[in-house]
């Protein structure tokens, strides 16, 4: 009897509709395979010949066997020095954001600079980077200018992860805080920052991932040479990050083993940025788990 | 309805206590760390308009020095870029970074609103928890390495299908590129399907329709709004990048007359030339006019998405 009663644009339309909620599904599957497959590439080829002194021997100009000591030192130190200079002042201006900013034009322009400021591609960053410390100050390319080039990148987005995350603290908290006397600082310090440092985290990591993975900046700032130490903290030495390294390797190194070398380099660059996105929220999914019983 | 108290009531008046005047107590500490501090998060965020201004000064101030060498026309209207032999015509970068994003986005529009579909509205919860997660790795992926894979895998690939003998150019750029920003789409459009309003879809469904009638129908014209901003999004990705697509796009100057000629785009003229060029030459300045180009396309594209907004919010 029902089947009876349906016309046919009905039964068109019902066909239709079995017909796409397949594709949909097809397409999420094979876009989750191509991912997969993108990452099984990268790391399959890289890890299995990985080794501790790869990871620490120092780069070879002529020679089979160079290792990528320096430039992965370069790596987190550039990383931890722009994290440095950018977090107080990124998450400053996230909370002068989220908590101060009266509703009027002069907050609408800030509003606007932050995601002008957001949108401005890194190569510019880079050329910032080299007319401030190459041009202006003389210094050359250095571990520094890298360094506060990466930090001007990361401000933007640090600005609007805390942001995000100062907001979907629940109005009811300040003021209940508020009716216990606090100031609106130490409502901040002690309510809304605890509550909010589970986003603030998890951003940061997201922008650190970006940071240790970013190039163009780098190319620019810091340059396609390391100093030839090791543990090299001279703010002023030039300072090839890993991401560089796998460009100078691939397009202008004349060792032999520069295929094995890019490859090795792609997977350590992809673990490590996989590695601060997860490692860096344990704590925090653990913290959560018990605050939730 | 939801306001915190303090906007209604000012702070100060709720604190000030008449004793103590002169002595360095609590409430005095605590009333300077509070003004001190309020202080500091508005110098943060003044902070980063100055590097706004710093990038704006810098870029600008070296760029409109090219106009002192060679004409406006000539920068813009002229496809030859010789710069040993002082010709600076930088139109086949401008017309090969717009054709660059537009294939780009022509490949990635279709796949990364499908897939926001798919996890607003269609998927099971578990798979939603799946494919978000995913989708984020795949931002965190350094742009290098997709220049790399691009390369190594991507480019040989191209050259066995075409039968070409140089995989590298447009196509290939623009396949790396649609990956890269497939998941910024994808996550953007996802919130803006997910904000609509639920009683839309409850109203559609009473009516009869089947679920490929509501999304066509009633989701996707509400959230179209959320979806452009998310496309442009994905546009100021693809037009700022520049690792992934050096390494792919063959880096010759010249129009791109076919999708495996090698050719160059804005950003990849610049990285390749920057570093070998004297600071105070036409041909440096002329590479910041192309970053001063990049500039002011992104933030067009930013004030545009503003405007997006705002008129979604009056209506």
């Amino acid at each position: 009897m029902n089947e009876m009663t349906r016309s046919r644009k009905m039964k068109r339309s019902i066909l239709y509709n079995k017909s796409a909620t397949f594709g949909f599904y097809a397409l999420g599957v094979l876009v989750l395979l191509l991912i997969f497959w993108l990452l099984y590439s990268i790391l399959s080829k890289g890890l299995p010949g990985l080794s501790l002194e790869f990871l620490t021997k120092l780069p070879e100009d002529m020679d089979i066997g160079g290792g990528i000591g320096p430039v992965l030192f370069n790596s987190f130190y550039i990383l931890f020095l722009s994290l440095i200079i950018s977090i107080p002042i990124g998450v400053g201006a996230g909370i002068y954001m989220a908590e101060y900013a009266p509703n009027n034009k002069f907050t609408e322009i800030l509003r606007i600079c932050v995601e002008s400021l957001s949108s401005v591609p890194s190569i510019v960053f880079g050329m910032l980077g080299l007319a401030i410390f190459a041009e202006y100050f003389q210094v050359g390319l250095t571990i520094l200018g890298g360094a506060v080039s990466l930090a001007f990148l990361n401000l933007p987005m640090l600005a609007r992860v805390t942001e995000e995350a100062v907001r979907s603290v629940p109005n009811d908290m300040r003021n209940a805080s508020y009716a216990l006397g606090m100031t609106k600082f130490q409502c901040i310090r002690t309510v809304v920052l605890p509550m909010a440092m589970q986003g603030i985290i998890t951003g940061i990591c997201l922008v650190a991932g970006r940071a240790f993975g970013e190039s163009a900046v780098i190319l620019l700032t810091a340059g396609l040479s390391t100093s030839g130490e090791m543990w090299d903290f001279n703010l002023l030495s030039p300072g090839e990050t890993l991401a560089v390294h796998l460009w100078y390797v691939q397009s202008e190194a004349i060792v032999e083993d520069a295929r094995q070398i890019a490859d090795k380099s792609a997977a350590v660059l992809v673990l490590v940025v996989l590695l601060i996105n997860l490692l860096f929220r344990i704590p925090l999914w653990i913290t959560n788990r018990k605050l939730k019983r | 309805m939801n306001t915190p108290v303090q906007q209604i009531v000012p702070e100060d008046r709720a604190l000030r206590k008449p004793s103590n005047k002169f002595k360095f107590t609590r409430s005095v500490r605590v009333r300077l760390t509070n003004r001190l501090f309020k202080y500091y998060f508005l110098f943060s965020i003044l902070a980063l308009c100055f590097v706004l201004g710093l990038v704006i000064f810098f870029i600008g101030k070296t760029a409109f020095l090219t106009f002192g060498h060679i004409s406006l026309s000539e920068f813009f209207l002229s496809f030859n870029w010789n710069p040993e032999e002082e010709h600076f015509g930088a139109a086949a970068f401008i017309i090969n970074t717009i054709s660059l994003t537009l294939l780009t986005l022509v490949m990635a529009v279709p796949i990364s609103v499908g897939m926001a579909v798919l996890i607003a509205e269609i998927a099971p919860k578990w798979f939603k928890n799946l494919i978000r997660p995913v989708l984020d790795l795949l931002v965190g992926i350094p742009s290098i390495v997709y220049g790399y894979i691009g390369l190594t895998v991507l480019i040989p690939f191209l050259r066995k299908v075409s039968g070409e003998n140089l995989g590298d150019g447009i196509l290939a750029a623009a396949l790396v590129l649609a990956l890269m920003v497939l998941p910024t789409i994808s996550r953007i459009s996802d919130e803006a399907i997910v904000s609509v309003p639920k009683k839309y879809r409850e109203a559609a469904y009473a009516m009869g329709s089947t679920r490929l009638q509501v999304i066509m129908r009633v989701i996707l014209p509400a959230a179209g709004r959320g979806i452009i901003a998310a496309i442009i999004m994905g546009m100021t990705r693809a037009i700022g990048e520049t690792m992934a697509v050096v390494m792919v796009i063959g880096n010759t100057a010249q129009l791109a007359k076919s999708f495996f000629s090698p050719t160059s785009v804005l950003t990849s003229n610049i990285v390749m030339q920057i570093s070998n060029v004297e600071f105070d030459s036409t041909w440096n300045y002329a590479l910041h006019m192309m970053a001063f180009l990049l500039l002011v396309i992104s933030f067009i594209l930013i004030l545009f998405i503003r405007f997006l907004g705002r008129k979604g919010r009056n209506t």
